[in-house]
C-alpha cells in the first residue's frame, strides 16, 4: 500500500506512545530526575505578576536540605512546636493509612486508599491554610481531616458504612464529607471539584468574604477538561484559590508521562494562564508549607490564584484493589530521591536539636495506640463485613429535599417486598 | 415572614398584570428573585452586557451589577461546576447553557455532581442551582440548535425537569425553581418565546398578545414544581405534553374535533402522576407528544406508568407522536416534527376502536 502512494518518498510518521524508564523487575535509577539544591528557588513578593516568576514553574521549591536544614527565601521558620505538630499529624496520617489497609485486607471494608509518601502534601497545607478556609479534596487529602482535628472515629465510621456513619452508608468508604471542617464532599468523578472550588473561591470574592478555597487532584487527573475550565474561570475572574497538583507521578496503572509530564511540568500548565505556578518538594514540610502560604496570601489579597505542583511520589498502590508490582519495579518507591516526607522532617527536628529517636518512638506508640483506640470504638457501630448497618428506608433519603412520589412508592415497595420475602433485613 | 416584611415586598410589587412575551416572563422572574434574593446570581455565555443571545437577561447586569449577572468563558464544564461550588458556598446561581444542544460537555457535573451532591453528603451540600437553557426545534435550527435532550435528564435521580409552554408560567415556574433548593434543568422552548407555535409553520406567526397566558403578573408568584395544567378538559382521550407540543396539540385537536382532554404536564420531575391518571382513567385513551427522539425518550416513561396504572381502564394501546430516532435535521425540519399531519393520523388511529 505504501509503496503505491504517491507521496512514498516521504519519510512515514510514527506515533509516540509514552513509556515508563521502569517495568517490574528493572533496577531503578533516578538520575535523570532533576533535584535543584534546597533553598535556591526565589520566593517573589506575593504581589508579583505571574509573567515575573516563570521560572519557578520548571524548578523545585525545597527547604529541607541534605543535612536536615531549613534553608533558603522559601523557610517558613516555623516555630518547634509548629514543626512538631506538623510531624504529629502525618505521623498520625501514616498510621492510620497502616491500619485502615490493614482492616479492608481482614474483610472489614470493602476498599480503602492510603496516601504514602504525600503526607507532607495535605498536612503541610491544612496547617499553613485557615481553619474556615474550605478545601476541595480528591481522594487521597485525608491528612487535612486528621491535621484539622476530625475525629479518627467519624472517619473510620465511614469506611465501615457502619451505624455511625454520618454518610448513612451510601458512600464507598474514604469518600468523606465534612462540612464543619471545611472539606467538601468526595466525588468519585475525577477533578469535577476544581471549577467547584473556583466557584466556591468566586462566591466568597462576590460576597466580600475574606475566606479562600483550596483544590486538590493528582497529575493524572489534570488531563480532565474540568481542569482546563477551572483554571480559565479562576484567571479570568482572579479567584481566591489555591490550586494544588499532586504529582506522585502515577495514575493508577498509568506514569505522569500520560498526562503530559514529558513534554512540560504541571506547574507550567499555570503560565499558559496567566496563573502564578509554583514547583514544589512535595516531600518537604516545610517547603509545602511555605508554598501554601505564599498561595493563600495571594488569594487573600486579592492577587488571584496560584497553581501549585507537589512533586512527590506515590510509594503504594493505587489503592486496596491494586498491585503495583504488575506495572512498575518494586524497586522505585526507595530509590525516590526526595526521600520520604515523615522521615525528612524527623530528621530536620532532630538536627536542629527540637526533636530524638526517643521522643519519637514513643510518639509512633502513642499514635497506634490512639488509632486503635479510635477503631475499637469505631467497630462498636459495626464493621462492613457484618452486613448492612442503615435502616433499608433510608436509602430514598436525600435524593430531594423533599421525597416526591416516586421514591416513595419505591421505597413502599421495597418494604412490602423485603417483608413478604420473610428475610427481613435485620435493624443492626 | 413577619406582617411587615409581606406587606413590604406586596408594596414593591404592586398587583398589576403585564402583557409579556415567554423572554419578558423569563426575564421578569430572574428580575424578581434577584430583587428578593441578593444570594441570586446569573451568569453564563453573553448574560451580562449583552443580556444574552435571545435577550432573556437583557437589562439585569445593568440593575444587579457585575458581580450578581456576568458573562462566562465559552466552557460549558465551567459554568455548571462553579456554580455547583457557588451553589455550596450558599449562594442560589442561575447558570445558562446558550443552547441545550450544548448542555453535553457539563453532563458530567450535572449528573455526577449538582444532582448527587445532596444525596452524598447526607445533605451537608446541596446544589440550588437552575440550569436555564433553550430547547427544542421549529426554528429551522439544524443538528445542534434543535434537540430536546429532556429524556436524558429524566433518567438522573436527584434533578428536577421543568418545562414551561406559556408566559404566565413560564415565569411562575421559573421562581420556583429558583427558589426550590434542589438542582432544576428548566428548558425553554425557544419556538414559542415570541408567540404560540401551533405546528402551521407555512401560516403567519402567532404572538402572544391575545393569549391568556400572556397576561404575567409584573411582582412574585410561583407555579409549583410537580403540578400539570390541564389546558383543555374533555372525554374522549388524553394527550400528554409539554413545551411547543402543548400548542401544536391544541390545534390540532381543535382541527379534529376530538374531545381531548390536554395535560400540559409542566414538569417532568417531579411528574403529576394523580392528574394524569384521572385523567387517562376518565377518557380511556392516552396519547403522549413530544419533539425528542422516541427510543428511550421521556414518552416511553409516560406510557410505562399509564400502562402500569391505567391498564384496566384503556381502551386502545398508548401512542406516541415524537421526534423520529434520528439527529435533527435542517431542511426536513418539517418532516421530522411532530407537526399537526402527524398528531392527526396518530389522532385518527387512536380514536378508531
Amino acid at each position: 500500500m505504501a509503496s503505491e502512494h504517491p507521496r512514498a518518498n516521504l519519510p512515514p510518521l510514527s506515533l509516540h506512545v509514552p513509556e515508563p524508564k521502569f517495568r517490574p523487575g528493572d533496577a531503578v535509577d533516578f538520575v535523570g530526575v532533576d533535584v535543584p539544591p534546597a533553598g535556591s528557588a526565589p520566593r517573589p513578593d506575593t504581589a508579583e505578576a505571574p509573567r515575573a516568576m516563570t521560572d519557578l514553574a520548571y524548578t523545585l521549591v525545597r527547604v529541607l536540605d541534605d543535612n536536615g536544614q531549613a534553608v533558603g527565601p522559601w523557610n517558613p521558620r516555623l516555630s518547634p512546636d509548629q514543626a512538631r505538630r506538623l510531624l504529629a499529624d502525618m505521623v498520625k496520617l501514616r498510621a492510620f493509612d497502616e491500619r485502615m489497609f490493614r482492616a479492608q485486607r481482614q474483610g472489614k471494608t470493602s476498599f480503602y486508599m492510603k496516601a504514602t509518601g504525600e503526607e507532607a502534601v495535605a498536612v503541610a497545607a491544612a496547617h499553613a491554610l485557615h481553619r474556615d478556609d474550605m478545601c476541595f479534596p480528591s481522594y487521597r487529602q485525608q491528612g487535612l481531616l486528621i491535621s484539622r482535628g476530625y475525629p479518627l472515629v467519624e472517619m473510620m465510621n465511614q469506611i465501615y458504612s457502619n451505624k455511625g456513619d454520618k454518610l448513612g452508608g451510601k458512600q464507598l468508604p474514604i469518600m468523606y464529607s465534612a462540612k464543619d471542617f471545611g472539606f467538601f464532599s468526595i466525588s468519585g468523578n475525577l477533578t469535577t471539584q476544581y471549577p467547584q472550588a473556583v466557584g466556591w473561591a468566586m462566591a466568597s470574592a462576590a460576597k466580600g468574604d475574606t475566606r479562600i478555597s483550596a483544590v486538590w487532584c493528582g497529575e493524572g487527573s489534570t488531563a480532565e477538561g474540568d481542569f482546563h475550565s477551572a483554571c480559565t474561570f479562576a484567571a479570568v475572574y482572579r479567584a481566591p484559590v489555591v490550586m494544588n497538583i499532586v504529582n506522585n507521578q502515577w495514575a493508577i496503572s498509568s506514569f505522569s508521562g500520560f498526562a503530559g509530564a514529558e513534554a512540560t511540568t504541571f506547574a507550567a500548565r499555570a503560565i499558559g494562564y496567566g496563573i502564578a505556578g509554583l514547583r514544589v518538594d512535595g516531600n518537604d514540610a516545610l517547603a509545602v508549607y511555605a508554598a501554601t502560604q505564599w498561595a493563600a496570601e495571594r488569594a487573600r489579597t486579592n492577587q488571584g490564584p496560584t497553581l501549585i505542583e507537589h512533586f512527590t511520589y506515590r510509594a503504594e498502590g493505587h489503592s486496596t484493589s491494586d498491585d503495583p508490582g504488575q506495572y512498575r519495579s518494586a524497586g522505585e518507591p526507595t530509590a525516590w530521591p526526595l526521600g520520604d516526607p515523615v522521615a525528612r522532617l524527623k530528621d530536620h527536628l532532630i538536627a536542629i536539636g527540637e526533636w530524638d529517636e526517643e521522643r519519637h518512638a514513643a510518639q509512633d506508640k502513642a499514635t497506634a495506640e490512639e488509632v486503635r483506640a479510635a477503631q475499637r470504638e469505631a467497630e462498636k457501630n459495626g464493621i462492613l463485613g457484618h452486613g448492612l448497618h442503615q435502616p433499608l428506608d433510608s436509602l430514598f433519603d436525600g435524593v430531594f429535599e423533599e421525597m416526591p412520589w416516586h421514591l416513595a412508592e419505591q421505597r413502599q415497595q421495597m418494604l412490602d417486598e423485603e417483608a413478604a420475602s420473610g428475610r427481613p433485613w435485620a435493624r443492626k | 415572614m413577619s406582617n411587615t416584611v409581606t406587606e413590604q415586598i406586596e408594596a414593591e410589587a404592586p398587583p398589576t398584570t403585564q402583557r409579556m412575551n415567554m423572554i419578558q416572563a423569563i426575564n421578569s422572574a430572574m428580575d424578581v428573585v434577584m430583587a428578593r434574593d441578593p444570594d441570586v446570581i446569573v451568569m453564563g455565555e453573553d448574560v451580562g452586557y449583552f443580556g444574552g443571545v435571545f435577550r432573556a437577561t437583557a437589562g439585569l447586569q445593568a440593575k444587579y451589577g457585575k458581580t450578581r449577572v456576568f458573562d462566562t468563558p465559552i466552557t460549558e464544564i465551567g459554568i455548571i461546576g462553579v456554580a455547583i461550588g457557588m451553589g455550596a458556598y450558599g449562594l442560589r446561581p442561575v447558570p445558562e447553557i446558550q443552547f441545550a444542544d450544548y448542555i453535553y460537555p457539563a453532563l458530567d457535573q450535572l449528573v455526577s455532581e449538582a444532582a448527587r451532591l445532596r444525596y452524598r453528603s447526607a445533605g451537608e451540600f446541596t446544589a440550588p442551582i437552575t440550569v436555564r437553557s433553550p430547547y427544542g426545534g421549529g426554528i429551522f435550527g439544524g443538528q445542534t440548535h434543535s434537540q430536546s435532550p429532556e429524556g436524558i435528564f429524566t433518567h438522573v435521580s436527584g434533578i428536577k425537569t421543568v418545562i414551561p409552554a406559556t408566559p404566565y408560567d413560564a415565569k411562575g415556574l421559573l421562581i420556583a425553581a429558583i427558589e426550590d433548593n434542589d438542582p432544576v434543568l428548566f428548558l425553554e422552548p425557544k419556538r414559542i418565546y415570541n408567540g404560540p407555535f401551533n405546528g402551521h409553520w407555512d401560516k403567519p406567526a402567532e404572538n402572544w398578545s391575545k393569549h391568556p397566558a400572556g397576561e404575567v403578573p409584573t411582582g412574585h408568584y410561583t407555579v409549583p414544581l410537580g403540578t400539570a395544567n390541564i389546558v383543555r378538559g374533555g372525554e374522549a382521550i388524553t394527550i400528554l405534553c409539554y413545551g411547543t407540543m402543548v400548542h401544536v396539540v391544541e390545534r390540532a385537536v381543535a382541527d379534529m374535533g376530538v374531545d381531548a382532554e390536554i395535560l400540559d404536564l409542566r414538569t417532568l420531575i417531579p411528574l403529576d402522576i394523580k392528574a394524569i391518571e384521572a385523567s387517562v382513567k376518565k377518557t380511556g385513551r392516552c396519547m403522549i407528544v413530544h419533539e425528542a427522539t422516541r427510543t428511550a425518550g421521556f414518552g416511553a416513561e409516560l406510557s410505562a406508568l399509564v400502562t402500569e396504572r391505567c391498564f384496566y381502564h384503556l381502551e386502545a394501546p398508548v401512542e406516541r407522536v415524537t421526534g423520529f430516532d434520528t439527529p435533527y435535521p435542517h431542511s426536513l425540519e418539517w418532516a421530522y416534527f411532530p407537526g399537526p399531519v402527524r398528531i392527526a393520523e396518530a389522532l385518527k388511529k387512536i380514536m378508531k376502536d
